[in-house]
């Protein structure tokens, strides 16, 4: 209910900037060196100085305070998020409510990570994944998030009948969308063969069911929609939002893949932003593993639950389809930036950045995000 | 000195009850004596209702695999002689889900769904892993 009066005041929020480091190996930079400078492009690309920016939301980057110092900046907000990839769609949501309160007038989101130079691995002795569970599930072998949604694919397929070429589909989906992404760290398109010849990884994921792990920042300016009138490129309006959390018992996963929060968080982010699933032209979901996608597409309604594997192979998901998903490739092959990289992604269609991957007339956007917390943004080229 | 070389589990003052009944052939979980809610995450406050009436409880050591996944990448080198190996997640009868093996079925003869029953692995002398077997 607030979070919905808030959307029909006159503070609703905008992106106005965005910018990310080139993605793949950036050896002799640290993180600071990746995030300030995408914060400088960013900045440029709205036009905006840094002494316009009075809230900073960090995440992933170890250090607000160091930030803000190499920054040269004392920003009124400060928030830092914790490194799992759903915080993305937290940060957003609370910038938004943010500019929507006065609390700040123009935030700056800063993510960035040098996993793939830090030899950075999901799995193993040292990963903490999984709500403090890790130590009872060690002696019998069982690590990373990967494995996690193995078991949750494989469930899927018990349930549904849900096939590895269905979830092929979706790895080769995004690939070939990165092949038409200059930026993308993985371009070389594969076909179902390919894929299925990838090696197993936990079986039934692939090699090519895993997102990336790369160097890489991506920093968002977002604004009030009046401020954002008169900067250096046209608003991208962020109509709506929601959040769920599922924490219960999430040291394993959960029985109905995080439907329940999906269907809620679907209704909240329509019911502010104004619009129906028939209203998008395209979709960013989080995709850390070709699973989560069909559990997505299920979740927010997209397809019936248990039928996505069969959808998706009608081809709805690729350019030219009806919901144009991970344009930029996706965690899978333009890199795994943790969200940020696809919500920049939906700014930069709904300015019609794109070039060869342009959807035509990308005028509404949905942002998914299925974890143990469930997030959506829709972004609009026009207020609601 | 055992030469075992995969993890071992860390064993602290809320979870020793558990291990000690592995050691002993038992399958213990933690059941509210307000609400009946059974856990196997060791805590000392319940989950479900917030009592503090935790006790350890035999489980009849009876389930079904929920799910399972076959590793072919070791993350750990002690496993590295055992790759592709399973991983299940087992929810036993009494609600609780748990990470562990199945023991005695091929690889490939897992099915989800399957009805299992607790097998005791004593990989040392102080350490008793408790893995499933087919029922
Ligand atoms: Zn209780």
């Amino acid at each position: 209910m607030v979070l919905g009066n808030i959307s029909t005041n006159n503070r609703k929020a905008a992106v106005v900037g965005v910018a990310n480091s080139k993605f793949g190996k950036a050896p002799g930079n640290d993180v600071y060196d990746l995030t300030l400078s995408a914060f400088h492009d960013a900045l440029a690309d709205c036009g905006l100085d840094k002494s316009a920016i009075d809230g900073i939301i960090i995440h992933r980057a170890p250090d607000y305070q160091r930030f803000c110092e190499l920054a040269g900046m004392n920003p009124k907000l400060i928030a830092t998020y914790p490194s799992q990839g759903r915080m993305s769609g937290v940060a957003i949501p609370l910038a938004a409510t943010a500019i929507a309160t006065g609390m700040a007038e123009t935030i700056a989101l800063v993510y960035g990570n040098v996993g793939r130079t830090a030899g950075q691995i999901y799995g193993g002795e040292n990963d903490n994944y999984g709500s403090g569970g890790a130590g009872r599930w060690f002696p019998y072998g069982m690590t990373s998030p990967g494995a996690m949604h193995a078991m949750m694919f494989r469930r899927h397929m018990h349930q549904y009948g849900t096939t590895a070429e269905q979830l092929g589909e979706v790895a080769i989906t995004f690939r070939k969308h990165a092949s038409l992404n200059p930026g993308a760290v993985m371009r070389q398109p594969y076909d179902m063969d390919e894929y299925l010849g990838s090696r197993f990884i936990c079986d039934p994921l692939r090699l090519l069911d895993y997102c990336l792990i790369n160097d890489g920042a991506v920093v968002m300016i977002i604004t009030s929609a009046e401020r954002a009138k008169d900067l250096a490129k046209p608003p991208v309006h962020i109509r709506g939002y929601g959040e769920a959390t599922a924490f219960k018992e999430s040291t394993m996963p959960p029985d109905d893949y995080w439907f329940a929060q999906m269907e809620t968080v679907g209704q909240q982010t329509h019911a502010m932003a104004g619009t129906t699933r028939e209203d998008m032209n395209a979709l960013m979901i989080y995709d850390n593993f070709t699973p989560t996608v069909l559990f997505s597409l299920e979740g927010f309604g997209y397809c019936p639950h248990g039928e996505s594997g069969p959808w998706v192979q009608e081809g709805h998901l690729a350019l030219g389809g009806r919901y144009p998903a991970n344009t930029c490739g996706g965690h899978l092959s333009e890199s795994y930036m943790q969200g940020w990289a696809l919500n920049v992604e939906a700014v930069r269609q709904i300015r019609g950045e794109c070039d060869q991957r342009q959807v035509p007339g990308a005028g509404l956007i949905q942002f998914l995000s299925a974890a143990p917390i469930v997030t959506s943004i829709i972004y609009g080229a026009e207020p609601q | 000195m055992s030469d075992y070389a995969k993890p071992l589990p860390k064993i602290d003052a809320l979870d020793a009850p558990y291990w000690e009944g592995a050691k002993a052939h038992e399958l213990r979980i933690l059941k509210c004596g307000n609400c009946g809610h059974c856990s196997a995450d060791p805590t000392r406050r319940c989950m479900s209702c917030g009592a503090q009436a935790l006790e350890w409880t035999k489980a009849s050591g009876r389930g079904k695999v929920w799910s399972y996944g076959v590793f072919h990448k070791a993350y750990f080198p002690g496993f590295a002689n055992d790759v592709p190996y399973n991983v299940a997640i087992v929810q036993l009868e009494e609600g609780p889900k748990l990470y562990s093996n199945i023991v005695a079925v091929p690889n490939e003869d897992i099915r989800v769904d399957m009805a299992v029953k607790v097998h005791f692995d004593d990989v040392t002398d102080d350490v008793t892993l408790v893995k499933f077997e087919p029922a």
